[in-house]
């Protein structure tokens, strides 16, 4: 399943124009690393930033595989994000999800679309502001419900604000994000969709990162979770993390990552690393 | 106030011999941004280092077909100087006006914000004193792109 997924997104990236659009004029680390959901991001959130380094009239692509794996869980994601003009974002990502200690294994499809609206990244005072849909569907859907969820399928919408200030920290470089979404998804949506407490909940998601050089970064995140389920609860999830975009091509991001209490396994700490391959 | 009042005296006294002392071993001041990049010498080899990646760069090059480099160098020489403190006068066009008619778009200035990356890492300047640099470039942006 995996594999052939790997390979359609290796066909996609590869049909993606080349040569004299070959997408690389925007700075590194500009395109972010790849969030869990797909796009372009931190790790457990997205940003304002388009995925690639695709500028003016150029297309980008990105390919990533990540893994978390705390005490109980392991999430697999593998996906691919396509830029255009630093304008628009297509995304697709797969997330797995192993329950351990239940013998479950949880998956769901994310489809994403990103416009950036105004304001620039690293030029202007206006911080870049962009608009993103992820359409998610479970294909695991009957825990989900067990639990209590109302649909196996359901839209978030967001808007991110990035921002990067240079020489901000003692002469480096600081990257803030801040995104706010509409979310009906529980559990990013492994737990299904809406639940008996509420149908659709307004969380906040923040990022700080400093820059050490132009390829060494390291940062911390925040994720407010909505609590829609009363079977299990459901919390804010966070990490720190160090990244390494080698050059426009290849970037490795790891991470410490606190879930918190998941599907009624309590204290979810452990590790996330993620590798993205960018053209 | 008749009482003896030197341990007050005596407090305020070794407390400005700490301050004192304090002053004079506080280490030697940070160098300025223009020494960081090398002062005048290290600025003109920034201007050469930057024109020898701008002369390579595809995204840029065609723009200055017509440009005469002796007076670009002298000029972007004393633009960086100027906004480093190092006290010369820039006596070159405003930036509005020196690329207006270009239709300079967001890659190719993204890519000439990147050679001058480049050129800063050919010439050692330090990761601090380039942020720093490129802190006051970065505003242009609007006054070369549309
Ligand atoms: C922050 C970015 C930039 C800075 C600080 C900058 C600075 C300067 C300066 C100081 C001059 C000399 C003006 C004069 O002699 O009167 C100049 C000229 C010029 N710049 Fe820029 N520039 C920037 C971006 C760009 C970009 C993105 C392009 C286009 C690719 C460009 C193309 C040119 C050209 C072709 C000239 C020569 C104009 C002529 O020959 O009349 N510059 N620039």
């Amino acid at each position: 399943m995996r594999k052939s997924l790997v390979n359609g997104m290796l066909i996609l990236a590869l049909a993606i124009p080349t040569q004299s659009v070959l997408a690389k004029s925007r700075i590194l680390a500009t395109g972010g690393a790849s969030p869990i959901e797909g796009g372009g991001g931190g790790g457990i959130s997205p940003w304002a930033v388009i995925a690639g380094y695709a500028s003016t009239s150029e297309w980008g692509s990105s390919v990533f595989a990540t893994k978390v794996a705390t005490d109980d869980l392991q999430l697999d994601v593998a996906g691919v994000a396509l830029g255009f003009n630093n304008r628009f974002e297509l995304s697709y990502a797969e997330q797995s999800l192993d329950v351990d200690p239940l013998g479950l294994t949880l998956r769901q499809k994310v489809y994403g679309a990103k416009v950036k609206l105004f304001g620039e990244l690293l030029y202007t005072k206006m911080p870049q502001f962009s608009l993103g849909l992820a359409y998610k569907k479970h294909r695991d859907p009957a825990v989900p419900e067990l639990l209590g969820a109302t649909d196996d399928s359901g839209t978030d919408v967001y808007l991110s604000a990035s921002k990067l200030f240079f020489a901000a920290v003692a002469d480096r470089n600081l990257f803030l994000n801040a995104t706010i979404r509409s979310t009906a998804a529980n559990e990013t949506g492994l737990l299904g969709f809406g639940g008996p407490e509420d149908s659709r909940s307004i969380v906040f998601e923040g990022s700080v990162v400093g820059f050490l050089n132009d390829q060494w970064v390291v940062g911390y995140e925040y994720r407010q979770k909505p609590e829609h389920l009363s079977a299990v609860a459901e919390n804010a999830w966070q990490d720190v993390f160090v990244g390494y975009f080698h050059n426009k091509h290849l970037a490795v991001v790891a991470a410490y990552a606190d879930l918190d209490e998941v599907a009624g396994l309590p204290d979810q700490t452990g590790s996330y690393l993620s590798l993205q391959i960018t053209f | 106030m008749s009482s003896p009042g030197f341990p007050l005296q005596k407090v305020s006294l070794v407390m400005l011999l700490v301050i004192a002392a304090g002053c004079a071993s506080l280490p030697a001041e940070k160098p300025t941004l223009y020494q960081q990049f090398g002062g005048a010498a290290g600025v003109n080899d920034l201007a050469n280092a930057f024109i020898m990646r701008l002369a390579e760069d595809p995204l840029v090059v065609d723009s200055f077909a017509d440009t005469d480099m002796d007076q670009f160098h002298g000029h972007i020489s004393d633009q960086f100087c100027n906004l480093m403190g190092g006290g010369c006068e820039y006596t070159g066009r405003d930036m509005v006006e020196a690329h207006q008619g270009m239709n300079i778009d967001p890659r190719q200035f993204n890519a000439l914000v990147e050679d001058l990356m480049q050129a800063m890492d050919d010439v050692d300047i330090p990761q601090g004193a380039q942020n720093r640099l490129l802190q006051m470039l970065a505003p242009m942006y609007g006054d070369m792109v549309q």
